[in-house]
């Protein structure tokens, strides 16, 4: 069962009617019936293909949102191998909302490191639905500096709303935690590709996406607050989020014009939840080519490639 | 205000003289003690009764903590409204209000001097500056500070005051995060120290990069200083939050900082940690 989102309605009508028709025509058999259906298939993958591909900023916020969309398990299962999950920061504790550890990406052995957001109430409260606590991003740091002692690249699948606000995580230094998980990223001796998979919310986010390589999936929004969180302070009513996910520019079509990335990864129509078979597919092609492209270059060289690549940004 | 009074202060001539200046007396923002103006700032614009810190300018800042003599860095030049941004208002409108209203073009000015005889480059961020927002120019500025310090082989002293990154430059101020923090590693390649100041308040974006940074944290006592905002905080945990949350007191304690010095001492402090952090160096 697909749960649509509001703009989403005409699709959802027209598919509703399919199901109906496909029922009657299992009851009764009749020819007509199928061309019928037919037709409204064509209709309604039409109907899909344009609406996505003219999604607004805010209608591409709430596809990345999409309680169905594609998590850190879902790439883990259909795009790795062997992924062998390596926990805490060593400090203070295990966080569930930043995941890490050993996995086989073809045949390639790398450090994957995400946001998990979970996909039920019980799992979303486990993984702290994506937002990490200084022990996330300090285990992050963690198993990037060991990636880089042991010559693994690091691939990172960014998810998340941001950091989590609460007390325990500031009273631990989740400032602290964002800037030197930052660092860790920049400071990488081997090859770094991060993906912006759904939402990339803020320092949260570029905690985990501070690479020489950053790619967004094609409806995936980056964006330095949220759309709500910008619309209630500027415009003094959250009501104003699409117009504020419009002024901010969060889409991967804008950051890619704008230089903050370096290459978008197409979703199946419809969004990636409606086949995250080919998304998984699609995106393991990209990062392999990404870091088969970075393969051979040295720790220096990579260094300054990232650094380089953040100092143009802008400029 | 009777209306005789206010038909005469409309009319420039016949408004009454005024023997004092407006600014001549302010209120304590903590305590609510009225002081001299003039007292006030000359005790660094900390309250004599109750030792509150006021936030000030970067000018002052820098006059405090500087010898004399020391030069303004100029502004780096950044490409303006890369966005085209308009919320309420348009974002050039409210950057031409807030050049209007402040000495310098954005929200961080850098300084190369002395402080007590000791070479060091300040960056000082202006909060009365759109917040102290982190947008490209403060980005820029930052950059441009570090890579003066690199060049006269000195640190780095950054003075924060922010609410964050700048919204109305999105993504880009979100950037300034990794472009601040590849600053500090090149200052670090080059062995020189980067020590941070934090001031009143001090969150978001700029504590979660180059704020939290530093070699030596320092704070002014009572900042505010913190990732999330409190009010957010609030709303996610619906909790009282604790007596002296996110102040320096409190990071202190909790380790995330080394010191918290009052104001009147700072420039001595700075002085004493750059003899220690470049004594190698200058041997």
């Amino acid at each position: 069962m697909i749960s649509y989102l509001e703009f989403e309605k005409p699709v959802a009508a027209l598919e509703a009617r399919i199901a109906e028709l496909r029922d009657t025509a299992a009851a009764s058999g009749e020819l007509d019936i199928a061309a019928e259906i037919r037709r409204l298939e064509t209709k309604s993958a039409e109907l899909l293909a344009n609406t996505y591909r003219a999604l607004s900023p805010w209608q591409k916020t709430q596809v990345a949102r999409h309680p169905a969309r594609p998590h850190f398990r879902d790439y883990v299962e259909r795009m790795f191998t062997g992924f062998m999950p390596l926990g805490g920061d060593r400090l203070f504790g295990e966080d569930q909302a930043i995941i890490g550890g050993f996995a086989r990406l073809g045949n390639r052995r790398v450090m994957l490191i995400g946001h998990e957001k979970g996909n039920d109430t019980q799992s979303r409260i486990r993984h702290n639905f994506g937002m990490g606590k200084p022990e996330g991003y300090r285990k992050a740091v963690r198993l990037m500096e060991m990636a880089s002692r042991f010559g693994l690249p690091v691939v990172t699948l960014v998810d998340t709303s941001g950091a989590f606000p609460g007390v325990e995580a500031e009273e631990r230094g989740q400032a602290e935690a964002i800037a030197r998980s930052t660092e860790a990223c920049l400071a990488l001796g081997v090859p770094m590709v991060a993906t912006i998979v759904g939402e990339g919310g803020s320092g949260g986010a570029v905690a985990l996406a501070s690479a020489e390589r950053v790619l967004m999936l094609e409806h995936a929004v980056y964006s330095v607050i949220s759309p709500e969180g910008c619309a209630s302070i500027l415009w003094r009513t959250a009501e104003k989020a699409p117009e504020a996910a419009e002024a901010m520019k969060v889409t991967a079509q804008d950051l890619l014009a704008l230089g903050v990335i370096d290459r978008i990864v197409p979703e199946p129509v419809g969004g990636a939840h409606r086949d995250p078979a080919a998304t998984c597919t699609a995106l393991a092609a990209a990062i392999g080519e990404e870091l088969d492209h970075l393969a051979g270059k040295n720790a220096d060289a990579l260094r300054a490639l990232r650094a380089e690549r953040f100092l143009r940004i802008g400029a | 205000m009777s209306w005789i009074n206010r038909v005469r202060n409309a009319l420039p001539f016949a408004a009454p003289k005024r023997d004092t200046p407006d600014n001549l007396w302010i209120k304590c923002p903590s305590c609510g003690e009225m002081l001299f103006t003039k007292e006030y700032e000359d005790n660094q614009s900390v309250c004599p009764r109750c030792d509150h810190h006021g936030r000030i300018g970067a000018d002052a800042r820098l006059a405090q903590l500087m010898d004399p003599g020391f030069v303004l860095l100029p502004a780096p030049k950044v490409k303006e409204d890369p966005l085209k941004f308009r919320d309420t208002k348009k974002y050039v409108d409210r950057i031409k209000g807030a050049r209007a209203a402040n000495p310098h073009p954005d929200a961080l000015t850098n300084a190369v001097g002395r402080i007590e005889g000791k070479k060091a480059v300040v960056g000082v961020q202006e909060f009365a500056f759109m917040g102290g927002s982190m947008g490209m120019a403060v980005g820029n500025a930052f950059i441009a500070g570090t890579e003066r310090a690199i060049r006269e082989k000195c640190p780095y002293i950054a003075v924060t005051a922010a609410g964050g990154a700048r919204m109305q430059e999105g993504i880009l101020s979100l950037m300034q995060m990794p472009r601040s923090t590849v600053a500090i590693s090149r200052l670090h390649a080059a062995g020189l120290p980067y020590i941070v100041v934090l001031t009143d308040p001090t969150t978001g974006g700029v504590t979660a990069s180059y704020a939290m940074l530093g070699d030596i944290q320092i704070a002014e006592p009572g900042a505010l200083i913190g990732f999330a905002g409190q009010r957010v905080i609030q709303d996610t945990i619906r909790e009282k939050l604790p007596e002296g949350f996110q102040r320096a007191e409190y990071l202190h304690a909790h380790g995330m900082i080394d010191m918290v010095v009052h104001r009147h001492s700072l420039r001595a402090t700075l002085a004493e940690t750059i003899d220690y952090l470049m004594a190698a160096k200058a041997a």
